[in-house]
């Protein structure tokens, strides 16, 4: 069993959770995830490692309340426990050599890109932030990339905070303005991953987005997080999640994510159903 | 007197229409009277020829011999000497191509049921004998196990009857290998696994579970923390694809995650909370035992036609006869000499076909397996609206690419001593289908009881 050490609502639908788990928060690296299991009997998912403290030995982990499972994970207070937590799974970013990049985040997507700003902030990089919101009330983590940026840029889709508009506009701008990167490191929704993609091809930036596909036991056993990059099938837990958004085939990706909508719908409500009786 | 009887007692099974509905185990096993009036078939050979077929060596004729006087627990007893997972291996060894393919009274008639009496003996002893083990007194040495598959479970299960404390480090949630997440709880119950995992548990072994090994820890790093050697089972669990086009449409699985879904993560019950797609009509690509469990897997969970789509022809069908037998009496339709050759999907990108061309044999190639060759012309679609792809697994790189000086072969197998397992690097050995690729329970225990001994040796001599 994993301690929950501390729990905090960063926005109505975004909680953070600092696990106890020294074996894991040894290894961890930003860019990697963990796998867990809120209780016996319940979903494998997987969620990015937000942070992690070697000494006190904790991972932090950020989750978006989407389904059933993270519905569950969100009821657990602190001082509980959950069941299991593998990893740390997946390759590592690559930071070495880095001197000026873009993180582009996007929603939850903030909390896989915050660590490796971080990173490469402390690493002497010159990091400029784009995150983007749909609105300001699930704004997340504005402090700690302000404090691992050297320009942070906040957009949102109705201008309720910060810039209006989407992170591929502001991204084009910094661009246009003449600001040259080593690297774009693009993380958030598919379709966001996408644009970013599209938007830096056009001016020949290198870019590394993170994938993330359905996953089960996040080993390489199951086959059931592939995806086609450079016209390859590759497998996101073990030879990702980051990859080169240049070679990613984003519609089958986007296809693929899809494939249990109407099971998660109704395992989501039953869920919810559930946790009401209990509140009654 | 011996009874002459040409053919095996049959084996009481629920009936194909309602098994083929249901998890259950299919097989229910012999009564007494059952298994004496067939160990009465065994001519107790003064050559043990079937002997010979096992790779364990079971002392057969004296086990069986037990079973004749009805001193079942004796018999059990001949069984543990060679073998520490028999109700395992009496359900799903390849009898027939191993033990009982040797067995004399099968030149004429069939041969003796070894291995459901195996099976029956280890079914009395887990009902009827409720000692728990006797915890050995410590050595004082610490050994490392990676994988918690029949491999692992049987090194562990050796060393700490010697005394070890034995550690073993398993990636997922749950311990038993391809026991548990692979082979269905109709044709090898859950609770079999558990049982046995809970007797090593009172032999003082440590299961640790969610400990993915090169990543959590390096093989270097368990040296570093106390072990003085390790035993690496891990398997062989990467799944291969077949490289068509439309092989990542929805609905295209891998055996692998199907299965998953199925046993791991319980996906078969009415209340699990991991998605399976209830698909209607389902290829299974392959002809192996996972073809097997993937497609009657497929069928209880109410598909109302499973197709196994197999290149060869029926004698090359590599899974066992009687899951064979068992799936097309539950109504499974084989569709042999037929090799798929694109995935078709529907304007949402759900799987809505699978094109193939139909094969012929030509002349044997390197495996002494007649060729197949594809018909001009026999290009076809088959209609379904799934796709589980189950032609063979391979070792995962994951342990090897972080252990530096442990060679594998091309493939991605370990390379070790067949009599020993030890490997490249010193103190650290390997067995099972780590080493073989996908092979078998009773070969991955054989190796797993191998190095056990080599690994003792070691640490003794080091002394
Ligand atoms: C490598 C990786 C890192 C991730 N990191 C984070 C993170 O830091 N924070 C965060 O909020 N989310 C993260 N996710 C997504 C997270 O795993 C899903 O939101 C979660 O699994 C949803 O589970 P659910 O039961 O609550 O929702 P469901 O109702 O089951 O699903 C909602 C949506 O989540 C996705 N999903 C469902 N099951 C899985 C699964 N087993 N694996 C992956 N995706 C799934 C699907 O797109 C689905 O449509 C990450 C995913 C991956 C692959
Ligand atoms: C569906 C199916 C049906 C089968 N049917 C039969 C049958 O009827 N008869 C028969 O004899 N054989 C059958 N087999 C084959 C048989 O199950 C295998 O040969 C046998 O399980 C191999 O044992 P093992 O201990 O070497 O590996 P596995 O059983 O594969 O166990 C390996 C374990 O190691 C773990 N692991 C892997 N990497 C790591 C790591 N880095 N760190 C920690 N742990 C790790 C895995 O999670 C797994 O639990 C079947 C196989 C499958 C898949
Ligand atoms: S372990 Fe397998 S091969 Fe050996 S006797 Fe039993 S069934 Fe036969
Ligand atoms: S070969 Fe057959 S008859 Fe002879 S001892 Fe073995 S099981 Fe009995
Ligand atoms: S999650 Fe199973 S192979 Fe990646």
């Amino acid at each position: 069993m994993y301690k929950i050490l501390k729990r905090h609502e960063l926005n109505p639908t975004v909680t953070l959770m600092e696990i106890e788990a020294p074996a894991v928060a040894k290894k961890a690296e930003p860019g990697q995830f963990i796998i867990l299991r809120v209780d016996e009997d319940g979903e494998r998912i997987p969620l990015t490692v937000a942070d992690f403290d070697r000494e006190r030995g904790s991972v932090t982990i950020i989750f978006q309340i989407v389904g059933a499972t993270t519905a569950k994970l969100n009821h657990k207070k602190e001082g509980e426990s959950i069941a299991d937590f593998a990893g740390p799974l997946g390759v590592a970013s690559h930071t070495e050599g880095l001197k000026k990049v873009a993180i582009i985040g996007g929603g939850v997507g903030c909390a896989i890109a915050y660590p490796i700003a971080k990173k490469l902030h402390k690493q002497g990089a010159c990091v400029h932030a784009v995150v983007g919101f749909r609105n300001r009330d699930l704004v997340i983590l504005e402090e700690e990339f302000r404090a691992a940026s050297d320009v942070l840029k906040i957009v949102t889709d109705d201008g309720s905070y910060g810039e209006k508009g989407l992170v591929t506009d502001a991204l084009r701008a910094l661009i246009e303005s003449g600001e040259q990167y080593d690297e774009v490191i693009a993380i958030g929704p598919l379709v966001m991953m996408k644009f970013v993609c599209k938007l830096t091809k056009e001016y020949g930036i290198k870019t590394v987005v993170s994938m993330n596909p359905i996953m089960i036991d996040g080993t390489g056993m199951c086959g059931g997080c592939r995806l086609t990059v450079g016209g390859e099938t590759k497998f996101a837990c073990v030879d990702g999640p980051d990859f080169d958004g240049h070679q990613v085939d984003f519609d089958e990706a986007m296809a693929r994510a899809s494939m249990y909508k109407p099971f998660e719908r109704k395992a989501f409500d039953e869920t919810c159903n559930l946790f009401q009786k209990e509140v009654q | 007197m011996a009874n002459m009887a040409l053919k095996k007692n049959e084996m009481p099974a629920q009936a194909p229409d309602v098994r083929n509905k249901n998890f259950s185990e299919v097989a229910l096993g012999y009564t007494e009277e059952q298994a004496v009036d067939e160990a009465n078939r065994c001519l107790g050979c003064k050559n043990r020829p079937c002997v010979g077929g096992c790779p364990v060596a079971i002392d057969i004729p004296e086990f069986i011999a037990k079973i004749k006087e009805r001193d079942f627990e004796g018999a059990y007893q001949v069984i543990n000497r060679s073998s520490s997972l028999p109700a395992v291996c009496g359900r799903v060894c390849p009898q027939e191509t191993q033990c009982e393919q040797r067995c004399v009274r099968g030149i004429k008639g069939e041969p003796v049921a070894i291995g459901r009496l195996e099976r029956f003996v280890a079914d009395w002893h887990n009902e009827n004998v409720k000692e728990p083990p006797v915890r050995p007194k410590s050595n004082g040495h610490k050994v490392a196990v990676i994988g918690s598959g029949p491999s692992g479970l049987t090194c562990a299960g050796e060393l700490a009857k010697k005394g070890y404390d034995v550690h073993v480090f398993e990636a997922l949630h749950l311990a038993g290998g391809v026991l548990v997440y692979g082979i269905p709880e109709f044709r090898l119950p859950k609770s079999i696994v558990q049982k046995e995992i809970d007797t090593l548990k009172a032999l003082g072994v440590t299961i640790e579970t969610n400990m993915v090994i090169g990543k959590v820890l390096s093989i270097d790093e368990l040296f570093e923390n106390g072990f003085e050697s390790v035993y690496i089972g891990s398997g062989a669990g990467l799944p291969r694809f077949m490289r068509i086009p439309g092989e990542n449409l929805k609905g295209v699985y891998s055996a692998n995650e199907f299965l998953t879904r199925v046993n791991l993560m319980k996906a078969y019950r009415e209340e699990s909370s991991t998605p399976i797609q209830h698909a209607k009509k389902v290829a299974v690509v392959g002809g192996g035992n996972v073809a097997m469990d993937a497609a009657r897997c497929a069928k209880r969970l109410g598909a109302e036609e499973v197709y196994i789509v197999y290149r060869r022809s029926e004698t090359e069908l590599p899974a066992r006869a009687e899951e064979v037998e068992h799936a097309k009496e539950e109504g499974i339709v084989f569709r042999l000499l037929t090799n798929p050759v694109e995935v078709l999907g529907d304007e949402n990108g759900f799987v809505s076909g699978i094109k193939c061309v139909e094969m012929e044999l030509g002349e044997p190639d390197e495996s002494g397996r007649r060729r197949p060759v594809v018909k001009e012309g026999s290009e076809f679609v088959l209609d379904v609206d799934c796709v589980i792809m189950s032609i063979g697994t391979s070792p995962n790189p994951l342990i090897k690419s972080t252990t530096k000086g442990l060679e594998t072969q091309k493939w991605g197998g370990i390379i070790a001593d067949e009599e020993t397992g030890r490997t490249s690097r010193e103190g650290v050995y390997a067995g099972g289908d780590a080493v073989t690729g996908a092979a078998t329970v009773i070969l991955a225990m054989g190796a797993g009881k191998a190095a056990a001994k080599a690994m003792d040796a070691y640490i003794q001599n080091k002394d």
